[in-house]
Order: structure tokens, then sequence, then C-alpha cells
């Protein structure tokens, strides 16, 4: 349960901004390694087969080049996780939990990737995903698709689209058919 | 064996006999103990009687923290599963924990299915329908967080999120971390962690020991099972109170036998050397081994039962009785002569007494108890010098002429007089020492009696720390009639403990309520809970305009009406569990009734030290509502409380000595009828006592409470010396210091010895009293009169 939830948790985190720069998977993935950063406001909905509408939540995200994401929602209710090397931190009603993604050896190989993807570390990302890039430059979508079956349990595809080096939607789709959608605003710098 | 056909010596050996043969039954009778009730006050306050029921009963004395280190982390991690699992098929461990999750399938399972019976949010409020649509809200909000995905497999069983709240409130801090093969490590990786907690208490040594042997042959069983591995060989380190026991045992038993082995050839040999005869030799010992048994039979007669701390100090204080018989034999040994010193003898008896009589009034047993044991086993050896052993010495007795050593000694203490300015001197220097020192002079910490080496307590302090074990330093004690009113008091400090919480004065706190609620709590909530077709109503209502229906929930309006029809929890119920031994090591039966213990977790943000006011006045406000509880809630530093009550002792224990002192004084005045002569008896004494605790304090030795029995024996074994010097009102004769100097000599061999001890105790009582007896005599001869003037030093 927890490895599939912490999984979930970095792949949205994956959400960052990136700064303009020149297209093609070689030069996406130089121009996400030249990211030093920042912050951006994020809405998220997700549909879930047990639920008869979809539930949405909003806040800001933050990069902090090269291992620290921060994700502050405001609604539904506020709430702080902290994704810093290799510690997760949730902080929700005055209680903050802390985990070592050692201890969860399949999150810790998806947080990886999505910090691979992050740093444009195309090499690590590889490992675990057969990664396949569509669009164009304007209008760019990065499909990850695990290779790793312990991965591919809790996780069917995770696509990342944006403009130029703007990450602008990440969408996770879940192995029991659930999905969430993040829409990502302009960097605010 | 002629001798014995005098009569005298008949009726003196006949006498002995009986004595002995008295002595004997008594001592046989005696009951002998080792366990730490030694440190209980004689009129303990509650915090101190549970202090002592903590560190010889309580969960943490049956910790065993193990480390396996060494080979690769596959090895060390398939080492630690074999390891645990011939572990828990044994029934000396009550818990075997080495992170593999076995326990926690069936963990989350029994408190899924009874969480309706545990949460505490479960009230008749939490169940209208406000509150079931303000519970469901929580739950979609829930949904809504990165951390929703814990909650989605439970929404249609548990939609008011009462698993979620549980195990939130169960969270402990500070596991250790798991590696990639599922078993905790530490943080470098190298070391494979488990955690044992043995059935028997850790007072019981013996079974610690046999369960230190458990996992020493598993874990030889789990290594030999194994392909060679690379790296290094594979190691197991253990640590924890019931180790340290087991050690400290072992370290003892085997320093006192090599000691006292050792002890034994070199003074035998320098009698031997001395008396040149073998039957003397024996003889000189009957004063020794009579004491020993009227010491251990009058703290028998005195205290009910003999502890073993009494046994071992008491037989080295007893060492002063061999020095009786050197006297005897060396200065006279027929009964004509022993009239002449005889008076000097028991003028150093008297003083010994006077010493030891002022142990008597120690709160500390062990202290009185070895007051007793010195007072009766000194005098039972002068007795026996004084009355059977001239009796038994051989008629044909020739002592070796010392009379040439005497001499040249005679010569050496007179000319050592010349250097008496010394003595005030290094007295001087010593004090200035001493003042300058003053705060950082005694150690108060009980931990500095502990015999266990620094190594052993370094290894303890990491797999501590790399686990996270509780220290458990802080508790909150409550009694009941029974188990279940003692869950009753238990729960009624809830909100005082949660409000301190919020305070920031404890980081968390757990109870047995938790896991065990009382049988009340129990019924109230199960109440709350409203019968099938009340609850679909009321869930109906609740749930109108919210994304998740009330028709997704037949799975919940089960489980409701399953609970309710639920027998009440008990401990039996929770047998295979993890959480039935949390729920043993906090509710604990006693003759009166029942006791639960909350331990409190103290504030990391103030370097875990705990407001022990604040939390004690929030107790005792919380306190006065607690009709029915048969005392009040008890706040407990264990740390705090140990050290305070060692303290106590060791002022006390300084009090009691410098009363003894004052008594030593007080007799030498009353027989001596000179203060002049009085104060050459108490210089020597006074300038060896300072001079041996100030060259302790600049070798940067704190004190403990054994230097300070160290310290009593320099004055009673010193004050034969002293008063020899004293009165023969010059240098003594030649014999007197050939006497004197085997009675050093005997006295420096075995204490010096003890000093060579790793363990503290024995180490503290060697180093103060073999030099101490040494620098006695050498400042007796120094401050003798010389040959013709009879000047005092300044």
């Amino acid at each position: 349960m927890i490895p599939r939830l912490l999984a979930t948790l970095a792949l949205l985190l994956a959400a960052a901004p990136a700064p303009a720069a020149g297209w093609g998977l070689e030069q996406l993935m130089a121009t996400l390694a030249d990211n030093r950063g920042g912050r951006v406001s994020f809405v998220e909905t997700r549909y879930m087969a047990l639920l008869d509408a979809p539930i949405e939540s909003s806040g800001e995200l933050v990069y902090v080049a090269p291992s620290r994401l921060e994700r502050h929602t405001v609604k539904p209710r506020p709430e702080t996780m902290v994704l810093d090397g290799n510690t997760l931190q949730l902080s929700r009603e005055g209680q903050t939990h802390t985990v070592r993604l050692r201890d969860y050896p399949e999150a810790a190989a998806l947080i990886d990737s999505i910090r691979a993807t992050l740093a444009g570390d195309r090499a690590a990302l590889e490992k675990t995903y057969a990664l396949k890039l569509s669009g164009g430059a304007e209008r760019w979508a990065l499909d990850l698709l695990p290779a790793d079956p312990a991965v591919a349990r809790l996780v069917s595809r995770i696509r990342l689209a944006g403009n130029n080096g703007e990450v602008r939607e990440v969408d996770i789709f879940q192995a029991d058919g659930d999905r969430s959608m993040m829409r990502i605003g302009k960097p605010q710098r | 064996m002629s001798w014995l056909r005098r009569p005298r010596a008949r009726l003196a050996l006949a006498v002995w006999i009986a004595l002995v043969a008295v002595l004997a039954a008594i001592v046989a009778r005696s009951h002998f103990t080792a366990d730490m009730s030694v440190f209980l006050p004689r009129e303990p306050t509650p915090e101190q009687r549970l202090l002592v029921e903590q560190l010889r009963e309580g969960m943490v004395s049956r910790l065993i923290l193990v480390g396996v280190e060494g080979g690769d982390a596959k090895a060390r991690a398939e080492t630690s599963r074999r390891l645990a699992a011939s572990l828990r098929a044994d029934a000396r461990f009550a818990s075997v924990n080495n992170g593999e999750t076995t326990h926690l399938q069936a963990d989350q399972r029994w408190l899924f299915d009874n969480r309706y019976a545990l949460s505490p949010r479960v009230t008749p409020a939490h169940f209208s329908e406000a509150g079931l649509r303000s519970a469901l809200q929580d739950t979609l909000d829930f949904l809504a967080s990165p951390a929703g995905l814990l909650a989605k497999p439970l929404v249609t069983r548990d939609p008011t999120g009462e698993m979620i709240s549980l195990l939130q409130g169960l969270a402990s801090s500070g596991q250790p971390q798991r590696d990639e093969h599922g078993v905790w490590t530490s943080r470098d990786g190298d070391t494979a962690l488990l955690v044992l907690l043995t059935r028997a208490s850790g007072a019981d040594i013996d079974a610690q020991e046999a369960a230190m042997a458990a996992v020493r042959a598993a874990f030889d069983a789990a290594r030999a099972a194994l392909p060679p591995a690379p790296g290094s060989a594979l190691r197991l380190e253990m640590t924890g109170p019931g180790v340290f026991s087991v050690e400290s045992r072992d370290t003892i038993k085997s320093e006192v036998s090599r000691i006292a082995t050792l002890g034994t050839v070199l003074v035998a040999t320098l009698l031997l050397l001395v008396y040149r005869s073998p039957t003397v030799l024996l003889l000189s010992l009957l004063p020794m081994i009579t004491g020993a048994l009227a010491g251990i039979a009058a703290v028998g007669l005195g205290f009910g039962t003999v502890h073993g701390l009494t046994l071992g100090f008491g037989t080295t204080l007893i060492g002063e009785a061999v020095d009786y018989a050197i006297y005897l034999f060396v200065q006279g040994g027929s009964g004509r002569e022993i009239r002449q010193f005889w008076p000097t003898i028991r003028l150093g008896l008297l003083t010994s007494i006077a010493g030891f009589i002022a142990l008597f009034f120690s709160g500390f047993p062990g202290l009185a108890q070895l007051g007793v044991y010195s007072v009766a086993g000194i005098t039972v050896a002068a007795l026996t010098t004084r009355y059977l052993l001239p009796a038994l010495l051989p008629e044909n007795f020739r002592l070796r002429d010392v009379t040439p050593v005497g001499r040249r000694l005679a010569a050496l203490a007179a000319a050592s007089t010349r250097l008496r300015w010394l003595v005030p001197v290094l007295a001087i220097a010593a004090v200035a020492v001493l003042v300058v020192k003053r705060d950082s002079l005694w150690n108060s910490e009980l931990f500095a009696l502990s015999p266990v080496p620094a190594a052993a307590q370094e290894l303890d302090l990491r797999l501590r720390a790399e686990m996270g074990a509780p220290d458990s330093r802080y508790l909150v004690v409550v009694t009941g009639a029974d188990a279940d009113a003692a869950l009753r008091a238990a729960e009624r400090l809830a909100p005082t403990l949660d409000a301190l919480r919020e305070q920031g004065v404890l980081d968390g706190w757990d109870s047995p309520a938790r896991y065990l609620p009382s049988l009340a709590t129990q019924q109230a909530r199960l109440a709350a809970v409203p019968d099938r077709a009340e609850l679909e109503r009321r869930l109906n209502v609740a749930a109108a305009g919210l994304p998740l229906s009330a028709s997704r929930l037949t799975p919940f309006l089960d489980d409701a009406e399953a609970a309710r029809a639920r027998p009440p929890l008990t401990r039996a119920g929770m047998e295979g569990t993890s959480l039935a031994m949390a729920v043993d090591a906090m509710l604990l039966s006693t003759d009166q009734g029942a006791r639960a213990l909350l331990p409190l977790r103290a504030p990391a943000a103030k370097d875990h030290v705990m407001d022990a006011a604040r939390v004690r006045a929030a107790l005792a406000q919380a306190g006065v509502a607690q009709a029915e509880v048969m005392g009040e809630p008890l706040f407990l530093d264990l740390k705090h409380e140990s050290d305070a009550l060692y303290a106590g002792y060791l002022d006390e224990a300084i009090t009691l000595s410098l009363g003894g002192a004052a008594a030593v004084v007080l007799i030498l005045l009353l027989f001596q009828r000179s203060p002049r002569r009085v104060w050459r008896a108490c210089a020597p004494l006074v300038a060896a006592v300072l001079v041996v605790c100030a060259g302790l304090a600049l070798a940067g030795e704190q004190l403990i409470l054994l230097h300070l029995v160290g310290m009593l024996l320099i004055v009673a074994v010193g004050s034969n010396y002293t008063l020899f010097f004293a009165a023969e009102d010059g240098m003594p004769d030649p014999r007197t210091l050939a006497s004197l100097l085997v009675a050093t000599l005997t006295t420096v061999s075995g204490f010096g010895l003890l000093a060579v001890s790793q363990v503290p105790v024995l180490h503290a009582i060697g180093i103060t009293v073999g030099p101490g007896a040494l620098l006695s005599l050498a400042f007796c001869a120094m401050l003798s009169p010389a040959r013709r003037d009879g000047g005092q030093p300044g």
C-alpha cells in the first residue's frame, strides 16, 4: 500500500517547471538538466471508480535542483509534502510523518526515475521505463512506460506534456484504472 | 599436637568450635540475594519502589539488542531471518523482531477488525448524521491528498476513516530502516539489527545467560547453514541490560577469582617467609575465616537477607583481621607479651568499630550491611586472635629473627623524620587540589558503579541509537484494584497527556488502553454505533450530495453491525499479534491489583529532556478526579530517580563517614587522655586520606561510593599503625616496626591487585586502600618524634 502511495507521490512531484530550450528527446533532456528550479501553481483532478465525481486539489509546487521537491496543497485542506534526497515528509493536520525511501525499494526506484527526468538523466530513466516522445517542440508529450514489473503493478503509464522546456501536464494512469490529471501553471519568476 | 594438652588451649578451642558451629548454622539458614533490591532504601517512596521494580522486571530490563556484522548484505539478511525464525520458536523469548513483517499483517487485521472498539473517535456524535457527513468529507479530502491512496482500498468498509486514525495514533517514531532484503539494518547498512524480549526478568541472570546462549547457538546454526559469503566472517553482537548483567557477573567472577588466587599466593608467600611454618600460616587465617562467618551471620540475623555485594566487599574489609595475627606472631607469640601490645590493638579495634558503626545508619541497605558485617567480623577476628591463637600456637614456634630487619627499619624511620616537613606540605597541596577540583570530585551517577567496560557501553549506545530503542526513561504509573480499573485510570489521563503533547512538553505517549481499552470504554464505543437500519438511514442523509454515494457503502453497514455483536476485547484475544506484547509490557498485575505504565516520549526539540515539574503539576490536577484509583498517578523519571537515589546514598555516606571520623577522635581522646597523642595518631591518617584523594583527582578519577569505603578502610587499618607509633611515644621497637611492615605489605599486595581490576567497584577500593595503607605507615614514621626530641609537626 505504502510503496504504491509513494510511487504516486513521486510522480505527482515530477511536475516541475523547466525553462524554454530547443526540442527533441536529447534537447528535452538537456533543457530539463539545465533547470535550476522554480515555483508553479497546480490543479490536480482525480478520477476514481469508487467515486461518482472526480475530486480536485490545488496549490503550489516548488522544485529545487537537483533533489528537492515540495508540494504545498492549499485546497481542499492545507498539506505539505517534501521530497528531499532520500526522505519523504508529509505534514497534515499538525502531524508530520517521515519515510525513508530506502525502506520502500519499489517506490525508491520510481522516485529515482522522476529525479532522473528532472535532471534530464536519460540513461537512468531508461533503466526503469521505455520512453516515447510525441508531438513537436511547442506541444510535446513524453510517455513513461514501466519496464520493471514491480513498478508496472502500481502504474501503467505516466504522461508528461509541455511546451518547450516547461512541463504543463502530468497524467498518471494507475494499474487499477483510476487516474489523476495535473495541470501546471506558468513559472512565477 | 602436644600444645593441645594445655587446659587453656583445650577450653579456647572448645569455645571456638562451638562458636563456629553456631555461626555456621546461622549462615546456613541465611537467605542470600544478588538482585537490585540492595539499592532500595529501607523506607522507599512509591517512586523508588517502582524504580527498583522497573530495573529488575521492567520491559527495558528484558531487552536484548542484536547486531549481525560481516559478510555481505544478503548473508546478513539471511542470517537475521534464520536467527529470528529459530528464536521465535524458542519459549524463552516473548518477542523477536528483525524488521520482517511477520506480525504486521496479523496486527493490521486485528486492528481493522476491532476498529470500532479501539478508536477513541467513536462517540454518538461521530455516528450522528452530521458526524457521519463530516467524517465522509474528511475521507474525501484524504483521498485528494498525496497520502490518499493509503485509504482507497479501505473506503467502502471504513468510510469514516477509523483505521487511518488508529494507524496514525500507533505510528511509532524511530524504527530502524529496512534494507532491500527486508530486514532492519543500521544507517550505514553494515549491521543487521534484531530486538529480542526475554520472558525472564532482567534480574534473573541465569535465565538471561541461557537466553544469550540460545541466541549464540541459533546464530551459529544460521551461519553454518549459509554458503560461504564474500567479505569477512559473520559476527554476532549483543547488548542490553540483561547482557550487561551476565557479562558483569562473568567479569566479576573471573576477576575476583584471579585476584583472590594471586593475592592469596602473594600474601601466603610473604607470611611463610616470616613465619617459616605452614601451621602458623594456617593459624593466622583463622581470625579472618571466623570473622567472615561472624559477619555473615550478623548480617543474616540483622537484615534477614545477605546481599552478594556485602559478601564481596566485606571480605576485603576483613583483611584487617590478617594484621592482628601478624602483630601477635611477629611482636610476641606468648601470653606474657600479648599483654603489652593488646591494649593498642584493642584501641585500634575500637576506632575501626567506631568508623564502621556510622554505616549502620545509612539508608542504603548495602552500606548498612557492610557496617554490620565489618563490626561483627573484625570484633570476632580480634577476639579469635587474642584468645584462640596464643593457645594454639605450637610451643616450639620460633619466628625468624626479625630484629635485624626491624633495626634497619628503625634507622630508616629515624632518617625519614628529617622529611617530616613533607607531610604538611603534601597535605596542604592535597587540600588545594581538592578545593580546585571540588565540583568534579564525586561521580553521583549510578552508572559509575557499572562494571560494564567502556567498549560494551559504546556498543550499547550505538545499537540503541540505530534501533531507536525505547529507553523508557519517563513513565506515568497508575494503579487499580484490577486490570480493568488500571485501564480506566490510564484512559482518564488521556486528555491531560494530550494537552501536554500539544504544549510541547512531550512528543508522545503510549498506554495499554490504546490496545486494550477498558470494558466500559469498549461498551460505550460500541453503543455509539447505531443498528444497521438506523445507520443506513443516517448514512443516506449524510452522503447526500457527496461524490461518495451511500449505495457503495454496504460493506461498512455489514462491518458496523458485526462489531456491535462482537464479544469484548481481551488480552487473550490478542494472541499472535505484537500488540499483545505491548499490553503485557504496559499492564502488570501486582499484589494489590494491577498497574498500568504509560511511557512518555521526551521532546526531541528539547534534547530529550522532559520538564518534570510541568508533568507532575498536570498529573496532580488530573489525579483529583480519580476517585476509584488507589493512588495518584505517579510520574517517574527513571534516570533521575536512580541517580538521585545513589547521590543521596553518596551524600549520606560522606556525612556518616565524617561522623564516624569524629567518633574515632572521641574514642581516642577518651582512652589516650592526651590531645597531643590523639593528634599524633590522627595526623598521618588524615594526611594519607587527603593525599590519596588528591592523587585520584589529579589522575582524573572521579570518586564513587567505594572510594569512600576504601577511605574508611585506610582509617581502620592505618589506625593500628599510628596507635603503635603513638603508644610508644617515640619510635616503636624494632619487632613492632617489623610487624607493621609485614602488615602493610600484606595489605598493599592484597589491595594493590584490586587496583588493576577492570571492575570499577573493585578498582576503586584497591586504588584507595593500597596507596593509603603505605602512605599511612610512611607518614607515621615521618611524623614520629625523633629519638631525642619530641617536637610536633606544625
